[in-house]
């Protein structure tokens, strides 16, 4: 049996002679999905907005149209409405009641339920959420503290382990993913709400394993040839470990792909979020953060590391030299 | 490389059986695994996404507290003043700004009058502070202000004393396995698995359930009454929603003659004409001091206040002797039975209000839960089948890992004892997915060694050396991202992360170690010459 090689043997591909190219249209990008969060804005699920959600999946394809009217007829303030996940799944909406009183929301809810009970049988309820603006808040939070954490420490634990070129490079790439993200899902509306981000958090996960790979291979590299020009060096990194970065990304987005197609309505989000990130991951991996490596300036410090290393020897041999009794 | 002692080989397989073997129970219904004698054995909780049910999360409302404390305060003051000896004059209290004030008539006895007020005041933990400050102002007027050591310390006592109440409460309602914990300083998170519809559960742990019988103030004007003007000594409550009178104003001594605190019991019961009532008895005490002011005051209505509203307010026809008492009040049979569990465990003793509800039907958990397990049989074959076309007998190595590892997460999982949610199963199958990085890894290693000329044993040895370092690395930062999720994330999210912690951990002794042996046992058995990588 021939075993698959995606990609062949002795494969060199010059990507850091394409590095400003990938800079620019990195940058364009990121700029975009700025823009995009900025002017369309993310679809904030209940849990950052706080409010009430209905969840409701009809038998068939729901009927939009006709719920709309419906419940706009029952006057509950600013109602909206959404297909989530799949054609027979609407969510509902509602803002939270604004009397203190426990039974408020309650009673909300029981409107609309019976309202649509009523009006078609066989509907089924399969979430309700009620969230308070200080939870939501708390929610957003929390979640944007966990996301830079996770960015932070990650880049940090880079500076440690290696270079400080490497933390940085590292950094701006995984900035760069989180944006694309973000600005998916500004483009898509797609709703973003808890799940999202911790398919944020793991996406920064995952990206950060892939850097990491290709950083230890130029590490290892750096030791073994001493004398190859950095370009050369990482393009050679790079291709090394590219059978790699390829088996893996596909493996993963493989298992997602399953998720996202059987994986239920609920997920849906979450697993296409998780496949965009690796996408993108794997391609800031490439192009990105190990050609960054030269614009930061990792061979100036090599160059300067090399001859404080070889300083250090001749200082070493001139002092012992001086130690050593005259003849 | 080749050299795997006996010893070794053995503790390998003994942790994996251990770990598959522990996943068992949670593979089955949780009957099946009662009848065949595993039902001591843990297993893995279902979260509510998954099991539906409804999460209550309910918050404290502590900018109450001190309000209440004030107001609380202010009899205790009159009683502590009225009863030392001599007597101290007091007048002019007041509890505007979240302080009680008041001026002592005699100048000479103001030092007595703090003395006194000391006394009901005590000291917050060891640093020194107490839970009231104390202070005399132009010489005559003390000031009592509730100090910020003092209301956490409160609130403290009172969420634990709350959070016994909810569980009394909802396990009066018969519900199956709740989690009731204590979140933070002032939070309640409820969990009922399997319960559809929570209103009932909200209206029974919302209730503060504070019951108290005060004479009415007959000798009340009833134009000031009406205007919200109570007579001193007295307070001005209305009749709760619901009842033929709502809203109704009445004047009622502040001192109670009987609260919930001197209740033996409370059922629910019919009245003659088949109206749903709550039937109360109290405890000797507070039975003994009911006879006497209901003989001392026969012929004049008491109210029955609940939770600051009037419930009704029956006239005392003949002393009442024998502790008991009925409460009616337009009650449903369903409203009545929830007031008597509310009564029975007790009064709250702060209010607590709902800012998060999240309810799961039945019907969509069991969705999530079929979805979930096929989309995890189809990642686990596709991946199985792309692992076999590109490292043949490696790859055959590391799929056997990789299905050993699902098992052994189950397992870690049912020791921890943990929720498995539904971002948990996408976590799942995110592990199936990079678990097997670290046999690409590996494999490319040793593919790579290959072609640069080194023998077949040397290969191995160094694609295992050299990835090792990579895979430890690459997970470091990994656990990194999902340590933040545990911390920082809520409810599914810690599912997730939990997940792809454990995931993580095993991958390595699964994806490594394991596979490792297997080659090495290969390789020390065949001693191959080249190998199909």
């Amino acid at each position: 049996m021939r075993l698959l090689k995606l990609v062949p043997d002795n494969t060199n591909i010059g990507f850091v002679k394409l590095r400003h190219w990938a800079f620019g249209i990195t940058l364009l990008l990121s700029i975009g999905a700025l823009v995009l969060c900025g002017v369309r804005g993310l679809n904030l699920g209940v849990d950052f907005v706080g409010g009430l959600m209905v969840e409701a999946q009809f038998p068939g394809k729901a009927p939009m149209d006709d719920l709309r009217n419906r419940i706009d007829d029952l006057h509950l303030g600013e109602v909206a409405l959404q297909q989530f996940g799949q054609a027979s799944t609407v969510q509902i909406r509602l803002p939270m009641p604004h009397s203190n009183d426990e039974g408020a929301t309650n009673a909300l809810v029981g409107k609309v339920e019976k309202t649509m009970r009523a009006a078609y049988p066989g509907v089924r309820f399969n979430r309700v959420d009620t969230v308070s603006g200080k939870v939501s808040g708390e929610l957003i939070q929390k979640g944007v503290l966990a996301v830079f954490l996770a960015i932070f420490g990650i880049a940090l634990f880079g500076i440690f382990r290696f270079e400080w070129q490497f933390g940085v490079a590292t950094f701006v790439s995984i900035l760069h993913d989180v944006l694309m993200t973000l600005g998916f899902f500004a483009l898509t509306r797609l709703q973003f709400d808890l799940n999202i981000v911790a398919a944020v958090l793991t996406i920064i996960g995952y990206s950060i394993n892939d850097k990491i790979v290709i950083d230890d291979r130029i590490r290892e590299n750096l030791r073994k040839y001493r004398q190859m020009p950095l370009g050369e060096l990482i393009d050679l990194s790079v291709n090394e470990t590219l059978p790699r970065t390829v088996m893996t990304s596909l493996t993963i987005i493989l298992a997602l792909a399953s998720l996202l197609l059987f994986g239920g309505h609920v997920l849906r989000g979450f697993t296409a979020a998780m496949i965009l990130g690796v996408i993108v991951g794997t391609y800031s991996s490439i192009y990105v953060s190990s050609s960054l490596l030269i614009t930061l300036g990792l061979e100036k410090s090599r160059i300067r590391q090399m001859a404080e290393a070889s300083e250090k020897k001749k200082t070493g041999r001139e002092q012992a030299e001086r130690m050593a009794p005259r003849p | 490389m080749l050299d795997f002692p006996r010893w070794k080989i053995a503790s390998i397989i003994g942790v994996l059986l251990i770990g598959i073997l522990l996943a068992v129970p949670s593979l089955m219904p949780e009957s099946t695994a009662k009848q065949i004698g595993l039902g001591g054995m843990p297993r893995i909780n279902m979260g509510l996404d998954l099991a539906g049910g409804s999460q209550i999360l309910l918050e404290a409302d502590t900018a109450d507290v001190a309000k209440t404390r004030v107001s609380n305060m202010v009899d205790k003051v009159r009683d502590v003043m009225r009863d030392s000896t001599p007597a101290i004059a007091i007048g002019d209290i007041s509890t505007a700004n979240g302080a009680l004030s008041f001026f002592v008539r005699d100048p000479t006895r103001v030092d007595a009058a703090v003395e006194q007020i000391r006394t009901l005041t005590s000291p917050v933990g060891s640093t020194g502070t107490r839970d009231w400050d104390v202070q005399v102002v132009d010489s005559t007027r003390i000031v009592m202000t509730p100090t910020k050591g003092g209301i956490s310390q409160f609130v403290d006592n009172a969420m634990e004393g709350a959070t016994d109440i909810v569980r009394k409460r909802i396990d009066a309602l018969g519900t199956k396995e709740p989690t009731i914990i204590r979140q933070g300083t002032d939070r309640i998170l409820v969990q009922v698995p399997g319960l559809a519809d929570p209103q009932q559960l909200k209206a029974l742990i919302g209730k503060t359930a504070k019951l108290e019988f005060k004479l009415v103030d007959v000798s009340a004007d009833p134009a000031k009454v009406a205007a919200g003007q109570a007579p001193i000594g007295d307070q001005i409550l209305r009749y709760a929603p619901g009842q033929p009178q709502a809203g109704t104003p009445v004047a009622v001594h502040r001192r109670a003659i009987i609260t919930g605190t001197d209740l033996a019991s409370a059922k629910q019961d019919y009245d003659q004409n088949g109206q749903a009532v709550v039937n109360i008895s109290f405890k000797s005490q507070g039975a003994r001091s009911f006879a006497q002011v209901t003989q001392q005051n026969v012929g004049k209505p008491f109210a029955i206040i609940l939770d600051n509203q009037v419930l009704s307010a029956p006239r005392i026809d003949e002393p009442i002797l024998g502790g008991t008492a009925s409460i009616s009040g337009s009650f449903t049979p369903q409203s009545a039975q929830d007031l008597a569990i509310a009564l029975q465990s007790g009064a709250l003793p702060i209010a607590l209000k709902t800012v998060e509800e999240r309810t799961v039907g039945p019907g969509l958990g069991q969705d999530s839960i079929h979805a979930g397990i096929i989309a995890s049989a189809i990642a686990v074959a596709l991946v199985v089948a792309f692992m076999f076309l590109t490292y043949g007998r490696f790859g055959v190595y590391a799929n056997m890992a990789v299905i050993i590892n699902v098992f052994v997460i189950l397992g870690a999982m049912a020791l921890l004892n943990a929720t498995l949610t539904l971002p948990g199963i996408a976590g799942f199958v995110l592990t199936i997915g990079t678990a097997v990085d670290a046999n690409v890894l590996i494999n490319e290693r040793i593919r790579e060694e290959r072609r640069r000329g080194r023998g077949v044993v040397q290969s191995v040895e160094l694609g295992y050396k050299e990835a090792s370092r990579t895979i430890f690395e690459a997970n470091v930062t990994h656990a990194i991202a999902a340590a933040i999720m545990l911390v920082l994330g809520s409810g599914p999210i810690k599912g997730f992360a939990v997940v792809l912690l454990l995931g993580i951990a095993t991958s390595v002794f699964t994806a490594v170690t394991f596979t490792r042996m297997m080659v090495a046992l290969w390789l020390r058995r065949h001693r191959p010459q080249a190998i199909h990588i």
